[in-house]
């Protein structure tokens, strides 16, 4: 057995005592579990909206709710899960957590702007969903003008609300890139970034670029709703179709903010469950950063049948294809640092295996909607709800499941219960593919999305998917349980339990307040998992 | 490792590969895809299908790859990883293939692109209307229905489509085309139907409140059927062939409106064609009573305006040097806002228009304009 946190005494934790302290913590660790629990309660009540939507589409009719209402759920859902949960979920909280630690850093570039950064964060989302009890919002999460405009309902302090929650994201970005050039440990040259904080710092330009066009869309928007300002209203002499690309502008490379970081997590686990370098390091490096190049100019592809020349369709359509390919030499990688590894199947190991399954079925059927003709008949039917949570959902939550299993031995200290992680595991994964699959099929056969009543040819799709959602939330559900358990009564972890090879890995866990005892030095690359060291770690 | 690891282990690889080959199965099927009533619709099936199976090898070759390494390499079997940096041969190779293949994908998606747009020169000109929630159908005779779209077979028919207040889209599965409607400027879609019947129409841009009751029908009559319709005949709707290779086509004449009865429009298009006036000539009533002519003429001369003979479909030259097609587009502009492209040698004195017309209004004066050849 190795150091145990009771050994240790005094750890990040308990280092201090009282809710004032965590409130006002500098501490990256601590600010990480701040974001991580406020995400989850997002991501719990944008799953309930979900659920309850499942449930109004059992059956065509109108069954609990009336259109109106149905609308204002899907509203939610979308934007409590992209802009409280998935652009936070992975850079605002395991980022926090993970990368001064990789780096073998005591802390981000500057604690008290991250510790701004949360509360910016907060407030923003906390103004989104005061709406909640005020006239709600039925605008849709891509608030489309002039629609946006003329709707009754809350819409303004929902975008001001997503406004406000931008400047986190940007201040976040810019701390972790001043922190990924600044802080690295001695010997932490760029050729041995773990790909975790290759994918971080790609994330972080993203954010950085790319959130105050959102900002700008936002506010112009805000002024149009309560100034009559005429931009994108065609009865005040606007054009609708600017603001969609203003939207997409920002909108596209963010799904990269959601996906990148959930393949750097892939990128760390299944070299140290494979006890194998990282198959194409330089490549994978150089393929985060080229979608990222790529994000920002596809931002059409979302406007095929909008009106836009043929030539802008041409245009984005042969652009978005040079997305699939860095995205294929990553899946290819990871196979290839499978190939002759020597696997232990730990839960980590087991959602990283469904993350390949899923996020291959997302990727490519995200080929057929970069095809212009093919994203005619496609767009805005259930095939595109379905390709997009095929990477959002079995891409980015599979993946945050995946890292949250991974190390929450390292910041709790305590180990999960084995057993229930893997029953909750194999339920995420069927419920999803039950929930998500059918909904390729009614896509392809014309269901379009939004509709709060469908015809009732679709009805036994619609039901097979309510029914995988129920299967999903229950795996979901056991993955907290399993949480809540754990952290009161599981065994001690250890300091290393995967023998990881990651400085995260090299510091007591629950990591000591300013991570490690004594300032680390590196001396080889993030994967080098060769003769003495392939066994597991000391905990073994 | 146990005999019992061992179990738990295949039962894991077994799930895995039953599963990713009966979704590969289930998409095969899933493709199931509605009958395509079009020759474009046939082609972008073959695409369609294209992709489809392209992404099927891809999906099942990794899939088999993760399962026979789940076993040939899991830690009980294979105790000495190799270590492997990686092998550029083969990086180039799972680079350059892809390349290929999704150049050639977007290659073939183009060219079926460019027929799915470009309509025929002599195609038949319907104008629609999007409104919150119902599709308006107005023809050039000056008839106009609501909710049910009619069409000739195997004729080539172009739709010129306006919105009175938001977004909508303008969706027939069966014939593989989609359109956004978008206030203020005119969008088209064009389709030449081979199977008579009804098709369903959708609007799939969420436009608030009833956006899923948005519904409508496509018509798609036989020469004679047409002919009767244009005769202002009711068109009786059980003759209509249905679709036999739609997946539950038997459901599909009674459950395409969801509660509407849908009827031709009586208060908009009178029963008798004999005395109702052609779109283009409601036009030339419009304009005259506006006082359009006053400065426009309808002969080739000049007043204080450009003449309408003529213009439509041909190049005109501004005032600030830029010449531009008077196509739709132009036209509503040159109405709703006269000084934003400015004719060359005529004065800027035309008063906007912009609010005063509804949409029908506005076509029926650009159908007139077209008219002038």
């Amino acid at each position: 057995m190795g150091q145990t946190a009771e050994k240790h005494g005094d750890n990040y934790i308990n280092h201090s005592a009282g809710i004032k302290s965590w409130l006002l913590t500098l501490d990256h660790k601590r600010i990480g579990l701040m974001y991580f629990c406020t995400t989850m309660v997002f991501f719990l009540v944008g799953g309930i909206f979900a659920l309850m939507m499942r449930m109004e589409l059992f059956s065509p009719g109108m069954q609990y709710m009336t259109q109106d209402t149905f609308n204002k759920f899907f509203t939610y859902h979308g934007a409590i899960m992209v802009f409280m949960v998935i652009i936070p979920l992975i850079p605002a909280a395991l980022g926090n957590l993970v990368l001064p630690m990789q780096l073998g850093a005591k802390d981000v570039a500057f604690p008290r702007w991250n510790l701004v950064s949360y509360y910016i964060y907060l407030g923003g989302a906390l103004l989104a969903a005061s709406t909640l009890f005020i006239k709600q919002v039925d605008t849709g999460w891509t608030f489309y003008t002039p629609y946006s405009i003329r709707s009754s309902t809350s819409a303004t302090y929902v975008l001001l609300g997503a406004f406000t929650m931008g400047f986190s994201s940007i201040l976040t970005g810019l701390n972790f890139i001043v922190t990924i050039h600044k802080l690295r440990a001695p010997g932490l040259t760029w050729d041995r970034l773990p790909l975790f904080l290759w994918a971080l710092y790609a994330t972080s330009v993203i954010q950085v670029l790319a959130t105050p066009v959102l900002a700008i869309t936002l506010l112009l928007l805000t002024l149009e709703r309560t100034l009559g300002i005429g931009i994108f209203d065609p009865k005040l002499g606007g054009d609708p179709v600017l603001f969609q690309h203003f939207f997409w502008f920002y909108s596209h490379p963010a799904v990269y903010i959601m996906i990148l970081p959930a393949m750097g997590v892939i990128s760390e686990i299944i070299p140290a469950f494979s006890r194998k370098p990282i198959f194409g390091y330089k490549a994978i490096a150089a393929a985060t950063f080229g979608i990222a190049l790529v994000s920002f100019v596809v931002w059409g592809h979302h406007l095929f049948v909008s009106g836009q020349s043929e030539l802008a369709n041409f245009v984005f359509s042969l652009l978005t294809m040079f997305v699939a390919i860095p995205t294929g030499v990553k899946v290819f990688s990871w196979l290839g640092t499978l190939y002759k590894g020597s696997l232990r199947f730990d839960v980590p190991l087991l959602y990283a295996f469904g993350f390949l399954f899923v996020f291959t079925i997302g990727g490519l059927t995200g080929v057929f909607l970069a095809v212009v003709s093919v994203d005619v008949h496609l767009t805005d039917t259930y095939f595109v709800i379905a390709h997009f949570h095929y990477v959002m959902v079995g891409g980015t939550i599979l993946a945050f499941l995946a890292g949250l299993h991974y190390w929450f031995p390292k910041f709790t200290g305590k180990m999960y219960h084995d057993g229930l992680a893997k029953v909750a595991c194999w339920f995420v994964m069927i419920g999803f593919n039950v929930t998500f699959f059918p909904q390729f099929i009614v896509g392809a056969l014309g269901m379009p999305r939004r509709y709060a009543d469908y015809l009732p040819q679709f009805t036994e799709y619609n039901r097979l998917s309510t029914i995988g959602s129920w299967i999903l939330g229950a795996g979901l559900f056991m993955v907290f349980i399993n949480i809540a358990r754990s952290l009161k009564s599981g065994k001690p972890a250890g300091d290393n339990p995967w023998g990881a090879l990651t400085l995260e890995w090299q510091t007591p866990s629950p990591p000591p307040m300013e991570n490690f005892k004594h300032d680390p030095v590196v001396t080889d690359g993030p994967y080098e998992y060769r003769g003495e060291n392939v066994h597991w770690g000391m905990n073994a | 490792m146990t005999m019992y690891r061992l179990k738990r282990l295949s039962l894991f690889i077994l799930v895995g590969i039953v599963s990713s080959v009966s979704l590969t199965a289930g998409g095969a099927h899933a493709a199931t895809l509605p009958v395509a009533a079009t020759d474009v619709a046939r082609d972008w099936d073959s695409i369609y299908w294209f992709l489809m199976w392209v992404s099927a090898f891809f999906f099942v070759g990794i899939v088999v790859a993760m399962a026979i390494f789940a076993i040939k390499y899991r830690k009980g079997v294979n105790k000495r990883p190799k270590y492997l940096h990686g092998h550029t041969g083969i990086e180039v190779l799972w680079t350059i293939i892809p390349t290929i293949i999704v150049l050639w994908m977007f290659w073939w998606g183009w060219l079926v692109y460019k027929d799915m747009v470009h309509a025929p020169q002599d195609a038949m000109e319907i104008h629609v209307i999007g409104k919150q929630w119902q599709w308006q159908f107005v023809y050039n005779n000056g008839k106009s229905t609501v909710g049910d779209l009619y069409v000739p077979a195997n004729k080539p028919v172009k739709l010129i489509m306006s919105s009175e207040d938001v977004l909508h889209s303008f969706f027939v599965p069966n014939f593989r085309v989609k359109q956004d409607v978008v206030p203020g400027m005119y969008t088209h879609v064009w389709f030449e139907a081979k199977i008579p019947g009804i098709h369903q129409i959708y609007c799939t841009e969420y436009c608030g409140g009833l956006h899923s009751g948005m519904l409508a029908r496509m018509i798609v009559l036989t020469p004679e059927q047409w002919h009767n319709f244009q005769l202002g005949k009711e068109i009786d709707l059980k003759t209509l062939a249905p679709d036999p290779t739609f997946p539950g086509y038997e459901t599909l004449n009674n459950v395409m409106m969801l509660d509407r009865q849908s009827k031709i429009a009586a208060a908009e298009a009178p029963k008798n064609t004999g005395g109702q006036l052609s779109l283009a000539d409601k036009g030339k009533a419009l304009m005259a009573a506006k006082g359009c002519i006053a400065c426009h003429t309808t002969d080739g001369s000049k007043l204080v305006g450009p003449s309408y003979k003529g213009i439509y479909g041909a190049d005109v030259k501004l005032a600030d040097g830029r010449t531009v097609k008077a196509d739709d587009n132009y036209i509503r502009e040159s109405i709703e806002n006269p000084t934003a492209k400015v004719v060359e040698g005529f004065p800027p004195s035309m008063p906007p228009y912009k609010g005063l017309m509804s949409e029908e209004e506005i076509l029926s004066m650009i159908e007139f304009i077209k008219s002038l050849k």
